[in-house]
């Protein structure tokens, strides 16, 4: 699909340490429209945060490095640009909102300052005008008081008001793309769902397209267009929100929409049985082959074809797609019937 | 600009009290202590976290001690800058750049005032008496707080200047430049300090400038090892990763994010540092090779004056070396107290 805002094929973070090469991403792809907000979803270790970090390049090097892919972001290829223009393009064409709030601002300087920074670095503005803009924007993100709040420090801010200003830094020069590295993790569910309406409002007045990484389901449900489920380094289905969540064909995706807890229904929860893989002893085939129910011989030997499925939907699995929806059939009572409960 | 139908939190910690002037002043820091304004800011801090510097302050202020170091720096630090001016307006001597603020001319040789040589005791007229050539003891040792002070605080700033770039480069860099950086510092911790600097000071030559140079240079591994420390952690945390993810260049990330949340170490350190810069320039004095005569610095006059007391001329060494000793220690216990004060691990 050509001209999409953001493109991302078959991407590879690995990171050399002494103990050995830990594939954290293995060759994956995916691409966000503006204005829309995909979704990755997947366990602690799963790559998530090292595909965002990836995509700004700011994969902690030594021992991490970006070894293939390709990042394309309108016509420019991220990977060929020099330090110095990356550095242009993070926080001005990309920014990314970190996850805990409460480390993410430096404590010795003024909140108001902290904002009008990244103004003054990307669109050459004067320290005055740059703090007037700062105050708007912190304004925006819905700051009660923004003018006298700017001059306080971020140790004055509750969590959620340190978020809001997290948010005011990454949108400040209209970024393309806004990275969002579990947002509202440390933040309790209602201050977070305040900041996912501060997120999608902005999107739309900024045009922005959004990825959004998390690993609550429920939130993917209420902000994504399109979700990509990543395990073990490796994307193992992507499709459309609804496809998603009611036509999943991956087992992980379905471990993944068992183990939601539920109000109305009094069925057990049903963990994924397992540990994460060790990324580093990842086997031959798919990562999810040691724990998947399902495991055949070719799982483990070698990694499936990526699958189209469905319009937009896709995913990479061995057993054959008679053969998963009989099995879906079966687990139906706890997947596709609480979801849609989650949804609505 | 709320979603629909979604208020902004009013909650105590996100609005904020209109208390405006007090409001200001505590959040600089410094705690209003007068009348009403003390019990408002008291309500004020009741009600949201402290900053660095009001917690330090309001800490440092039960520690009498510190305070009483406080007081020491404060008076000899006026008395350093009022002499400072007198010498570079002229005042007392009527020439610019050799004036002094002292009831005496303190270079004036008077042989009348020192019968066989061994100086007068102290007088009302000569309260510290005078030395072997008739000059006051009491104009000298006055006029040498300016050399002093000036020693601390030029000395201290050359190697802060030097430790404060070399050690966050060390620190945030590693790799074989941070390994450089430290093994140079090791070089500099190597060799007994005092010897390090008498030989810089026979390659410099004696003069004022030369004992800043040699003290600062030599001075700045102690800053550069002690804030290499505070880097390391302060660079693994997430504002850091923030300022990059922002576009930040490295220069900027270390010198505006790393740097400035790394220097409460460093005041302790300064503060310690400027008293044993005034030793170390005492010492150089002492041996010959710091301040020259006529010129009058503390330690110079305790090399000068020692002889005399075992010749009953006791007065001479005295004073000085009380000025000398009461300085640093005001240096130090002031130090002493900033570091419990900033000390995490003695919080109540």
């Amino acid at each position: 699909m050509p001209n999409r805002t953001l493109e991302v094929k078959d991407l590879s973070t690995h990171f050399f340490t002494q103990a050995g090469v830990v594939k954290a991403v293995n060759g994956v792809s995916f691409g966000v429209d503006s204005c829309k907000t995909l979704c990755i979803v997947g366990e602690s270790g799963s790559g998530k945060t090292v595909a965002a970090l990836s995509l700004m390049r700011l994969v902690p090097d030594p021992p991490g490095k970006i070894v293939a892919g390709s990042i394309m972001l309108g016509e420019r290829d991220l990977r060929a640009l020099s330090d110095a223009e990356m550095r242009r393009v993070r926080g001005n064409d990309i920014a990314l909102i970190f996850q805990d709030p409460m480390t993410s601002l430096n404590p010795v300087v003024k909140v108001g300052k902290q904002v009008a920074e990244s103004i003054v670095m990307h669109q050459g503005k004067d320290k005055a005008e740059a703090l007037r803009m700062a105050i708007e924007l912190l304004d925006r993100v819905g700051i009660p008081d923004a003018a006298a709040r700017a001059n306080q420090y971020p140790f004055e801010f509750s969590g959620g008001m340190r978020q809001r200003v997290m948010i005011a830094m990454a949108i400040s020069c209209n970024p393309d793309v806004l990275i969002a590295d579990e947002p509202t993790t440390a933040l309790d569910v209602t201050i977070q769902a305040q900041i996912m309406d501060v997120i999608r409002d902005l999107q739309t007045t900024c045009n922005s397209c959004v990825i959004f990484i998390t690993h609550d389901l429920a939130v993917v449900a209420e902000i994504a267009d399109d979700v990509m489920v990543m395990y073990g380094g490796r994307t193992v289905e992507y499709g459309g929100v609804d496809e998603i969540f009611y036509n999943p064909h991956h087992p992980y995706t379905w471990g993944l929409l068992g183990s939601l807890p539920r109000l109305d229904c009094k069925t057990r929860l049903t963990p994924i049985a397992g540990q994460p893989p060790n990324l580093i002893t990842l086997p031959r085939g798919c990562p999810f082959s040691m724990r998947c129910k399902y495991v055949r011989r070719e799982c483990r030997d070698q990694w499936p074809e990526l699958e189209i499925v469905g319009p937009d939907h896709g995913v990479n699995c061995w057993i054959p797609v008679d053969e998963r929806r009989q099995l879906r059939a079966e687990l139906d009572y706890i997947t596709s019937v609480c979801v849609s409960d989650v949804i609505t | 600009m709320p979603a629909d139908g979604f208020e902004q939190p009013k909650r105590a910690e996100d609005v904020v009290t209109p208390l405006d002037g007090v409001h200001g002043t505590f959040l600089d820091g410094v705690p209003d202590d007068t009348g009403t304004a003390a019990i408002e800011g008291y309500v004020e801090a009741a009600r949201k976290p402290e900053g660095f510097r009001a917690e330090t302050w309001r800490r440092l202020k039960r520690n009498r001690l510190a305070i009483v170091g406080l007081c020491i720096i404060a008076v000899f630090a006026v008395l350093g800058i009022a002499e400072e001016i007198a010498y570079v307006t002229g005042i007392g001597s009527g020439e610019p750049g050799s004036g002094y603020l002292a009831p005496y001319d303190p270079n004036a040789v008077n042989y009348t005032l020192s019968p066989q040589g061994k100086g007068s005791p102290p007088s009302w007229s000569h309260p510290f008496g005078t030395d072997y050539l008739g000059r006051d003891i009491l104009s000298r040792t006055l006029v040498a707080t300016r050399i002093s002070m000036l020693v601390g605080i030029i000395a201290v700033a050359i190697a802060l200047t030097i430790g404060l770039i070399l050690g966050p480069i060390s620190g945030y860099y590693g790799g074989w430049l941070g390994a450089v950086i430290m093994r140079a510092a090791d070089i500099f911790f190597a060799f007994p300090y005092i010897l390090f600097v008498l030989l810089f000071m026979t390659v410099l030559g004696p003069g004022l400038w030369n004992v800043f140079i040699a003290i600062g240079v030599l001075g700045w591994a102690t800053y550069a090892r002690l804030n290499r420390g505070s880097v390391l952690s302060v660079k693994a945390m997430e504002f850091v990763e923030a300022a990059r993810a922002l576009g930040a260049s490295d220069l900027r990330v270390i010198f505006r994010h790393v740097l400035p949340n790394t220097m409460a170490p460093i005041y302790v350190a300064v503060a310690m540092g400027i008293g044993g810069a005034i030793v170390t320039e005492a010492a150089l004095s002492f041996l010959g090779i710091g301040i020259q005569p006529p010129d009058a610095s503390w330690g110079k006059m305790i090399a000068d004056y020692l002889s005399y007391m075992w010749a009953g001329s006791w007065w001479m060494v005295t004073f000085p070396s009380i000025f000398l000793t009461v300085t640093v220690f005001g240096f130090i216990s002031f130090g002493n107290g900033l570091r419990d004060a900033t000390d995490p691990k003695l919080k109540e």
